[in-house]
């Protein structure tokens, strides 16, 4: 530890009562890492705030001594955002997890940052109202996490991402200044600040507030399971769906190995010997889905699927959607290690995309399950490998960076949901020129000239 | 004051390198927000000459792959040109941007922010837009976001772009997603003895599981007759004021409500039907919500298909707003819409309330200084988006804060596009 944080720390521990700061690397142990577990980074101290005024106290003793911070909810980011700084100060967020106000007849919902993402949709239920993204993680992630990574969910198709259903914000600018960003409304008048805040990872400061829109529980349901001999023909069928003018809530496909995770980690029931499964599911008002439905099951039996599973309850829906959901954990149980990839193709290069992908993992002798959000062209390789044999990760992280390379290739995108953090650092200039990468920065300097917040996440230039 | 026409990004960024303070126009479909705050000597307020550049050439398709759901087009395209490409293709762009018979350009739709009725359903323009390139106050052309409908690499500037007014940037081109079109249309007409029991059945329905395409809110009878809606001719009656004209029997302080259902031809009319029996109080089948207490005057579900598509494109036109008045969007939730409906209406403005009652469009017939005042003290901003030329977009509280004063010194650092009065300038700012 440096003099300077040290020093500073007596600082920091008259603003917490010592169970609530943490300076050990015993206690500070659990926040090294987050969910990219490859990465590990012990921070100066963590502090544990229950007030926003605590944490805008700690924001403002960060800036005063020139201490970079790093905000974190549950740590479940896959690419390293929440990976403490060096001497710096995690601010763990899990403890305001309140939810404000719950407002049915305005259909809106005022949390805290630490409120986990599932809970605001149990909040909402007995108003017949939820809250729409669902990320696989939503039982534990949070939703200041969600709006710094603008996360998604395999329901985002039709409604969008985290980005697109918040609808104000309380914002503490890493300089400690408060400041309030949107309203109540889901109309505004000026920039979009809310649109411009959620995804920039931690680097404009923390969302101490935000004002969510919730939607009406669907009336109905209707899920569809195909099962492929070919990657390629599922990927046929999600362009026939789309072509078709159907508007699903959820596409998703699964590849033999990802399948055979979910048989091994949840008991998915999944047909085994399929090369590929697509899930699309439609929801809304009974009347209209029970119609397009119809459409569906025949516009998927002329897909070529070798066989058809459709959900006729609540229970059955919840079967097709268990292995999916666990399809990442499940991955675990057959291999020590993996790394869960995130990329973006325009869905029209889906099967180009795969094709790419098997070939690489032949060239680097790396297994590759994939499970993708098949609707919007974001694509979840998941990359085995055993981090005990030497040069295992690096192998895997070799191939990481190549389908990421492709997937620019193909004219899409680095992430599609998990964020830049540490991981992508290095593949931002294939996706942005100079000019882009310049402009971010200046933006970002403009907010934070200290680049205490979140510093070394994101942008390149950051690093130094 | 000068105009310079733009042949293409190139002099675009010529441009910003070599005129201290410019205001792009697509054209001016809306001339109060294309030529506010500029004197009638060319200058701005500090007096630095105003350079108008009209990027009407930046026009034309770039990219259409249906398959893909999303094109790309020059920032003059007029919004027009693309509801028709897409239409060919059944396709659409969800948000309902208004003002396309009048020539309104991509570029202009996002610089306002601008969404219509249809914005109910999915979102406004801020959910749709998935890329734009602009030239920044530096004269440096940037690629904001990308092609693909997912995206969360680096910071969101496409979004930033939305309802910017130019004041952030020179939009040169826009990537938007778009959605398969609704099959056919229609509409249920309720009409209500007060705003307020109108209210209390929107927010029912808001609630409720219907999906509906539309939720609008009018304030006075649209006059609901067999087979077809009229409303009164605004521009041509003096002195009325249109949408709270009295029909027989009818109470003037009612108000109309309009839900607009899409989808298969053939399940239509079922579907209208179970809305109006949900608003009279009748079957809850696909409802949440408990019956309204006090069931409409009127239901009609009456109107020809084609009849629907007619009126909500008026609708998208705002032509209910008279000649010469102005027009201002303000964001509202439904909780407030009651109040502020009886200190407008008192003045005289004319009101719609769109989107499930979270827009109130306002056409004022007065002094702007005394909607501002309201406005403050309900703490509320609004946009002038139609109406005599003016000296600000904004009334009302001002969006921003210290927030929007760096991000706008980071991309505008030499004020080139601050014409006092859209915000802050830069160099009131931090650091
Ligand atoms: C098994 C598993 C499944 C997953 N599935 C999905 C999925 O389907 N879709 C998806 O999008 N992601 C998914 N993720 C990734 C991850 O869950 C999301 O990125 C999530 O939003 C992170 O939330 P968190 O609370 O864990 O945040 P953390 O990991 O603690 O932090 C993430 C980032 O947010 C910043 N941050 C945290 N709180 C705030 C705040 N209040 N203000 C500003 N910045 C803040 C942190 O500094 C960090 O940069 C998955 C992860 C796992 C482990
Ligand atoms: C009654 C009427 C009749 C017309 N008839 C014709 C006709 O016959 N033929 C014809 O060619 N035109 C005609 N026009 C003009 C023209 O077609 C449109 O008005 C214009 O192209 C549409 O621009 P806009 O409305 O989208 O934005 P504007 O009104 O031009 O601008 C709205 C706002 O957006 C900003 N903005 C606009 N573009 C950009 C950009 N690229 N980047 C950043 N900010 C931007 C502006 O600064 C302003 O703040 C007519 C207009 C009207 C009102």
């Amino acid at each position: 530890m440096t003099r300077a944080l040290s020093s500073s720390l007596s600082g920091l521990r008259q603003l917490f009562p010592p169970d609530r700061i943490l300076t050990t690397p015993a206690r500070m142990a659990v926040y090294g890492s987050d969910a990219l577990a490859a990465l590990n980074q012990l921070p100066g101290a963590v502090v544990i705030p229950e007030t926003a005024t605590e944490v805008v106290e700690t924001v403002r003793f960060c800036h005063r001594n020139g201490i970079p911070f790093v905000a974190r909810g549950s740590g479940t980011s896959l690419s390293g955002g929440s990976l403490p700084v060096a001497e710096g100060v995690v601010i763990a967020l899990n403890r305001l997890n309140h939810i404000l106000r719950l407002d049915p007849d305005e259909r809106i919902a005022v949390v805290e940052p630490g409120v986990v993402n599932l809970a605001v949709s149990r909040a909402a239920e007995p108003f017949g109202l939820y809250y729409a993204p669902d990320p696989s993680s939503q039982a534990v992630c949070t939703i200041g996490g969600n709006v710094a990574f603008n996360s998604g969910g395999a329901h985002c198709l039709k409604y969008g991402m985290t980005g697109n259903h918040v609808l104000g914000m309380e914002l503490l600018l890493p300089d400690g200044t408060v400041t309030e960003v949107g309203g109540d409304s889901r109309d505004s008048v000026g920039p979009d600040l809310n649109g411009f805040f959620v995804g920039s990872e931690g680097l404009f400061g923390i969302a101490l507030k935000t004002t969510l829109r919730l939607l009406p529980i669907p009336a109905l349901y209707r899920t569809i399971l195909g099962a492929y001999d070919s990657l390629e023909a599922a990927g046929d069928a999600v362009t026939a769906v789309i072509a078709s003018g159907l508007l699903p809530g959820a596409m998703e496909i699964m590849d033999r190995l990802a399948i055979k995770a979910a048989e091994v980690g949840a008991r998915a029931g999944y047909p085994l010997n399929a090369a590929a499964l697509l899930i699309v599911e439609l929801e809304g008002e009974a009347r209209t889905v029970e119609a397009d439905f119809t459409r569906l099951v025949e516009v998927i039996r002329t897909s070529g699927a070798r066989e058809i599973r459709v959900a006729n309850n609540a229970d059955e829906r919840a079967r097709i959607w268990k292995g999916r959901k666990s399809a990442f954990s499940a991955v675990g149980r057959l291999s020590p290690d993996y790394i869960v990839q995130d990329g973006v193709v325009p869905r029209g290069r889906l099967g180009e995309a795969l094709v790419g992908i098997e070939r690489l993992s032949r060239i680097h002798g790396l297994e590759v399950a994939n499970v993708f959000h098949a609707g919007d062209g974001n694509l979840h390789p998941l990359i085995l490998y055993d981090g005990r044999v030497p040069g295992g990760l690096e192998r895997a992280e070799e191939l990481a960076g190549e389908i990421i390379a492709l997937c620019v290739e193909l004219g899409g995108s680095i992430t599609g949901e998990h964020g830049v953090g540490i991981e992508k650092l290095a593949h931002m200039p294939k996706m942005f020129g100079p000019a882009e990468l310049a402009c971010m920065e200046q933006l970002r300097a403009a907010v934070d000239p200290e680049r205490i917040a979140n510093r070394g996440k994101m942008l390149p230039g950051g690093l130094s | 004051m000068t105009r310079v026409p733009i042949r293409d990004v190139q002099d675009v960024q010529e441009a910003v390198q070599t005129h201290p303070r410019l205001l792009s126009v697509g054209g001016g479909s809306k001339p109060a927000l294309s030529s506010p705050l500029i004197s009638p000597s060319g200058s701005s307020p500090d007096d630095t000459p105003v350079t108008l550049l009209d990027v009407s050439a930046l026009r034309g398709v770039v990219e259409y792959d249906p398959g893909e759901f999303t094109f790309t087009a020059g920032a003059a395209t007029p919004v027009a040109e693309i509801s028709a490409m897409l239409a060919e293709r059944n396709q659409y762009l969800p948000f309902d941007p208004p003002f396309a018979a009048r020539g309104a350009t991509l570029g202009g739709t996002v610089a306002t922010g601008l969404a219509g009725s249809m914005q109910y359903r999915f979102g406004g323009v801020r959910d749709f837009l998935i890329g734009a390139r602009f030239v920044d106050g530096r004269g440096q052309l940037i690629r904001g976001g990308g092609k693909v409908v997912k995206n969360a690499a680096g910071f969101d500037l496409p979004r930033l772009m939305v309802g910017s007014l130019g004041r952030l940037g020179i939009l040169t081109e826009v990537t938007f997603k778009v959605f398969p079109a609704p099959a056919a249309t229609a509409t249920v007409y309720a009409e209500f003895p007060s705003l307020e029991l109108a209210l209390e059945a929107l927010i029912r329905l808001t609630r409720s599981r219907f999906d509906l395409e539309a939720l609008d809110l009018v304030p006075g009878s649209l006059m609901i007759s067999e087979g077809s809606i009229s409303e009164e001719e605004p521009r041509t009656q003096e002195g009325s004021v249109p949408g709270e004209s009295r029909t027989e029997g009818r109470p003037a302080s009612g108000a109309t409500l309009l839900a607009r259902i899409g989808g298969v031809a053939d399940g239509l009319p079922a579907r209208q039907r179970q809305v109006a029996e949900f608003l009279t109080g009748g079957n809850q089948s696909g409802a949440s919500a408990p019956p309204v207490s006090v069931s409409p005057v009127l239901v009609s579900t009456s109107g020809t298909p084609d009849h629907d598509v007619t009126h909500w494109a008026a609708m998208a036109e705002m032509n209910w707003c008279p000649e010469g008045w102005s027009l201002y969007r303000v964001p509202v939730t439904p909780a407030r819409v009651a109040a502020l409906d009886r200190s407008w209406s008192a003045e005289g403005a004319i009101r719609r309330y769109t989107s499930g009652a979270q827009t109130a469009w306002v056409a004022w017939p007065g002094e702007e200084s005394q909607l501002n005042r309201l406005l403050r003290a309900a703490g509320l901003g609004a946009l002038r988006v139609d109406g005599p030329p003016s000296r600000q977009p904004w009334i009302g509280t001002i969006p921003g804060g210290p927030f929007l004063e760096r991000i706008t010194s980071a991309l505008d650092p030499d004020n080139r596009f601050d014409l006092p009065g859209i915000w802050p300038r830069a160099d009131v700012s931090h650091g």
